[in-house]
């Protein structure tokens, strides 16, 4: 791709979103949700701090994977769901660089399974970002590991059988230590969770609800249309009970350990009972994660949205690099002559 | 006591036990022994497949062979001279294995009713008796007895006792031999430093077993092989992954830049992974990956840092990996895929030696996909070739593909190894940062030799998108383009081509430079072939030897060798690969196979029978 020249000379100006957009055509279809992650993420860019060659955004492939082409930065549309394993190997090695992983629900949870579950336990200090569309939809198409039972597609036509994966609970599971929900019809939620995700150090995956217009339109319209969304959408602040409903008027208490949909203001419960949320609490992350009903039953728990959990374990990358060093500390650098030679050696005369 | 020494200008011997009889460390130490002693030689182990097979059976023996010489020595022997076993398994498993008349040296204690049973022999078997009476030599040792006899003041647990029974067969084995028991001494009071009574007993019991040789009635002679002719130097032993290995970290260090390996365990290439992991303080970054997949995934990740990337594994793991390494080839970044190839398909036979993944390297993926592919001769030209693949990765930006086998990684032989200041430098030229005034950075833009630029991130002004889509070329703009997409794979083809102006010619080893038959080879059947063109040379057939090691592209001028001579017989450990490509590329040519597909090197008496009869085509 031709490098676009960027502003002016003398000392580094202070980069806009537009010098994150490649010269190259969006290909994506008029109104698919890829649009506005592709804007929110070209707006957090100029303010995380990082040079704009120091950032690299690895993809799988899938329509969401295309992504790096629009960005102007370093970039890599790789293969199917090997994104984490190629930004684990750049990462490592390079550990001074900002490294994106953009993959899809296809990428990331089917073909791609096994990478994602490792690079998470690794905590490789990489930013995911799952689009999740519920759908395959470069192939046109099919059910994906997301898609609720009974989807119809053309691969499914009497509806597909397989339970869906349930990201939250899967990067528990696999001992993530940030996860984050947010969804392309909420830009300025969104916003604020690519600069949380960028912000903790370790893998980051935040997924994102992704409107798939042509194949699977509507897919998360329980959670953004003006009558439902209050009722089906749970946004968690750090610190804050955990209130939804039009008015505030619901509320999550925990009983023991089971999670109840409470109603407040009636007498029996009030905020004070509530569920408080608290990022730095891995228990009840792996609660919040179970908060996964299939959205078209009624009396569900609501979907929470935002960061569940970001807790530090030592990153990868960097405790990789240490033992490096340490390696160097105690036995200094490697005489290759001593190695060739070994510990045993004969004179033939 | 004066025993008869006889003079022999080659041995082999084949030191064969229960896999807990500590055989290998036997035949390591008898090598060191013997390559201080100025011998030529060559090792191979034959490992049981199981980790802990159930004591003794014949599951569960293990082997260690050693071939050593006054005269120069190219294969671990087809066959042995002197066998010892430890108990009736071994002896059932090896027995195939003694040439006629051959001596054996059995640990009579291991010949228990028990032990019997477990071999599988039947009832009313005596193996040993029964051998006795076919025409070779057998020497009984009750081993067990001898060194519990020899270590009674020690104090040691039986347990401990019964451990140093090795050593104790290893000192008659000296004292057969004529050998010094120093080495072995010495590695003994090394290996046990902090152990101060194990390091004692073991060296008593070698002791023991050396004084026992020359005490006992048992032996109506002794052996000595005089120090071989061989160039002048300073050699060590080496197995071709240790080489592997070595050759790696100098890629690292000739280039400058940090090596890493990606990598998933697999017999028989996982040594690669286990070498690399200590050699962190030589610019070498191991990653022990998910899978094969994300192995190689990795080290394109790195590569694309500007790491030179590296993967490692055997048939099935490199199966897995060729769609990533179709991705290196589009990237047009510097990767090496090493192949320790195993008897397959499938699982195959994981710890036995093949050379079937020569096809599947060269054409094994999706698309019109050039890589080139190299493949080591020996265990010490492991380091050579590893190295190559290195210098070529890198000023190419090409992947290659390294195959070594099973017989070439486990084999070890005398390396006369260089000095690190002879070795080359690798050029390495990243793209230079570029300002905003600068012309457009094209990531697809070629020199002469059609390789394009490293731009790696960090540098400032050469952001840039590279993929697997087809690219438009010289901008990398994804294009869909047919006359540009016949254009790009065109441009593969030949920059991979374009790598034989940079390789050696190639060269007749053995035999005269034209006549009758040329013998054409590839890999681990090196030795074999050397061996058995030498002989025939010797009994005065004019029979001539190629190696081939750079095998895509071909070295150029191999059409003009071939046009000296006859006849070619192409000799491979599988049903027919290299001839493939020879018959594809050199229609004008004849070319004859000799194939053997049974997980064991080529016998050098069955190939020099081949020749023989190719004489008469
Ligand atoms: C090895 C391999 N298998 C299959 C495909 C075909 N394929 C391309 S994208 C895709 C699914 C993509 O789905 P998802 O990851 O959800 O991305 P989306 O297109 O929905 O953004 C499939 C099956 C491929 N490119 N490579
Ligand atoms: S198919 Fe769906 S996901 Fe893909 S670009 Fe079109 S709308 Fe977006
Ligand atoms: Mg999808």
């Amino acid at each position: 791709m031709v490098q676009k020249t960027a502003s002016t000379n003398g000392s580094t100006p202070a980069l806009k979103p537009k010098d994150f957009a490649s010269d190259q055509d969006v290909r994506w279809c008029p109104g698919c949700g890829d649009y506005t992650i592709l804007k929110q993420v070209q707006n957090v860019m100029p303010g995380l701090g990082v040079p704009r060659e120091n950032i690299v955004f690895v993809a799988g492939i899938g329509c969401s994977s295309r992504f790096p082409y629009y960005m102007d930065t370093f970039g890599m549309h790789s293969i199917h769901g090997r994104a984490p394993s190629i930004a684990t190997g750049l990462k490592t090695s390079r550990p001074e660089l900002s490294v994106w992983v953009i993959t899809g629900d296809g990428d990331a949870l089917s073909i791609g399974g096994n990478h994602l579950i490792h690079v998470l336990r690794r905590n490789v200090d990489l930013n995911i970002l799952l689009f999740n569309n519920e759908i395959y939809g470069l192939t046109k198409g099919q059910y994906s590991p997301t898609s609720h039972e009974g989807t119809v597609t053309k691969s499914t036509p009497m509806g597909s059988l397989d339970h869906p994966f349930n990201p939250a609970a899967l990067a528990m599971g696999a001992n993530a230590c940030f996860f984050a929900r947010a969804m392309d019809r909420d830009p300025k939620h969104l916003n604020e969770m690519l600069i949380r995700t960028h912000q903790h150090k370790g893998a980051s995956l935040l997924e994102i609800y992704q409107n798939c217009i042509v194949f699977n339109d509507g897919a998360f319209e329980v959670y953004t249309d003006k009558q439902r969304r209050s009722d089906t959408a749970l946004y968690l602040e750090h610190g804050k009970p955990l209130v939804f409903g039009k008015e505030g008027e619901k509320g999550i208490r925990l009983d023991g350990t089971r999670p109840e949909l409470v109603k407040l203001g009636e007498g029996q419960w009030s905020e004070s009972d509530l569920w408080v949320h608290d990022e730095k609490d891995a228990f009840k992350a792996y609660l919040l994660a179970r908060f996964f009903e299939d959205n078209r039953h009624e009396d569900r728990l609501p979907r929470p949205f935002g960061v569940f959990l970001d807790v530090e374990r030592p990153a990868y990358d960097e405790i990789f690099n240490r033992q490096i060093e340490q390696a160097y500390e105690k036995k200094g650098k490697g005489d290759l002559d001593a190695l060739l030679a070994g510990e045993e050696t004969w004179v033939v005369k | 006591m004066s025993v008869k020494i006889t003079e022999k200008d080659d041995v082999t011997i084949r030191f064969a036990g229960d896999s807990g009889d500590g055989m290998q460390l036997t035949g390591s130490q008898f090598t060191n022994t013997t390559a201080l002693a100025g011998n030529d030689l060559s090792t191979l182990p034959d490992y049981p497949a199981e980790i802990r097979a159930p004591q003794g059976t014949v599951a569960g023996v293990s082997g260690f062979q050693i071939h050593f010489g006054s005269k120069a020595i190219h294969t671990p022997g087809d066959s042995c001279d002197v066998l010892v076993v430890m108990n009736a398994a071994a002896l059932k498993a090896n027995l195939k294995y003694l040439k006629a008349g051959g001596i054996i040296i059995a640990n009579v204690d291991g010949f228990g009713k028990r032990d019997l049973s477990l071999a599988k022999y039947g009832p009313e078997d005596k193996p040993l008796e029964q051998i006795q009476t076919s025409g070779y030599g057998l020497i009984q040792l009750d081993v067990t007895k001898l060194t519990r006899a020899a270590l009674a003041d020690t104090g040691l647990p039986p347990k401990d006792v019964d451990r140093c029974k090795n050593m104790f067969v290893l000192g008659v084995i000296y004292w057969l031999f004529s050998r010094d028991i120093k080495v072995t001494q010495t590695f003994i009071e090394k290996k046990f430093s902090r152990k101060a009574e194990i390091a004692e007993a073991n060296v008593l019991a070698l002791k023991a077993g050396y004084a026992y040789g020359g005490a006992t009635e048992l032996f109506s002679e002794r052996f000595s092989v005089q120090a071989a002719q061989i160039r002048p130097g300073t050699y060590r032993n080496i197995t071709g992954n240790e080489a592997t290995v070595i050759g790696l970290a100098a890629a690292a260090d000739k280039s400058g830049l940090p090596l890493f390996l990606g990598s998933y365990p697999i017999t028989p290439a996982s040594e690669i992974l286990h070498g690399l992991s200590k050699l962190k303080h030589y610019n070498v970054r191991t990653f022990q990956a998910e899978d094969e997949i994300a192995a190689i995934g990795s080290a394109i990740g790195a590569s694309f840092g500007g790491s030179l990337g590296v993967t490692s594994s055997s048939g099935p793991g490199i199966a897995l990996k060729t769609e990533a390494l179709t991705l290196a080839l589009m990237l047009e970044l510097p990767l090496v895929v090493i192949n320790v190839q195993r008897a397959g398909p499938s699982t195959g036979m994981p710890t036995k030696t093949e050379q079937s993944d020569l096809l599947q390297a060269v054409y094994g993926r999706a698309g019109e996909s050039p890589v080139v592919v190299l493949s080591p001769e020996s265990p010490a030209d492991c380091f050579q070739m590893i190295f190559e693949a290195c210098r070529i990765a890198i000023e190419h930006m090409i992947p290659v593909m390294f195959l070594s086998d099973g017989y070439i990684a486990n084999g070890a032989e005398p390396w006369l190894f260089p000095k690190a200041a002879e070795l080359p430098q690798i050029k390495v030229s990243f793209a230079p940062p570029r300002e905003p005034e600068d012309a457009p950075y094209l990531p697809y833009s070629r020199d002469e030799r059609l390789v394009r630029p490293w731009a790696v991130p960090g540098t400032k002004g050469l952001e840039h998108r590279i993929g697997g889509l087809e690219k438009e070329h010289g901008t990398g703009n994804i294009s869909y383009d047919p006359d540009n997409h016949h254009q790009m794979t065109l441009i593969r083809e030949q920059k991979r081509n374009n790598v034989a102006a940079n390789i050696p010619e190639q060269k007749i080893e053995e035999g005269p430079e034209s006549g009758k038959v040329l013998v054409v080879g590839w890999g681990s059947t090196h030795g074999s072939i050397k061996a058995a063109v030498n002989e025939l040379n010797a009994e005065g057939l004019a029979v001539s030897h190629t190696h081939i090691r750079y095998l895509s592209p071909f070295p150029q001028n191999l059409a003009d060798l071939f046009a000296k001579f006859e006849t070619i017989l192409v000799p491979e450990i599988n049903n027919g690969q290299l001839i493939k490509l020879l018959r594809d590329q050199f229609p004008a040519f004849t070319f004859h196979g000799f194939n053997q597909v049974k997980g064991t090197p080529l016998p050098v008496s069955a190939l020099s029978d081949a020749i023989r009869r190719a004489t008469n085509f």
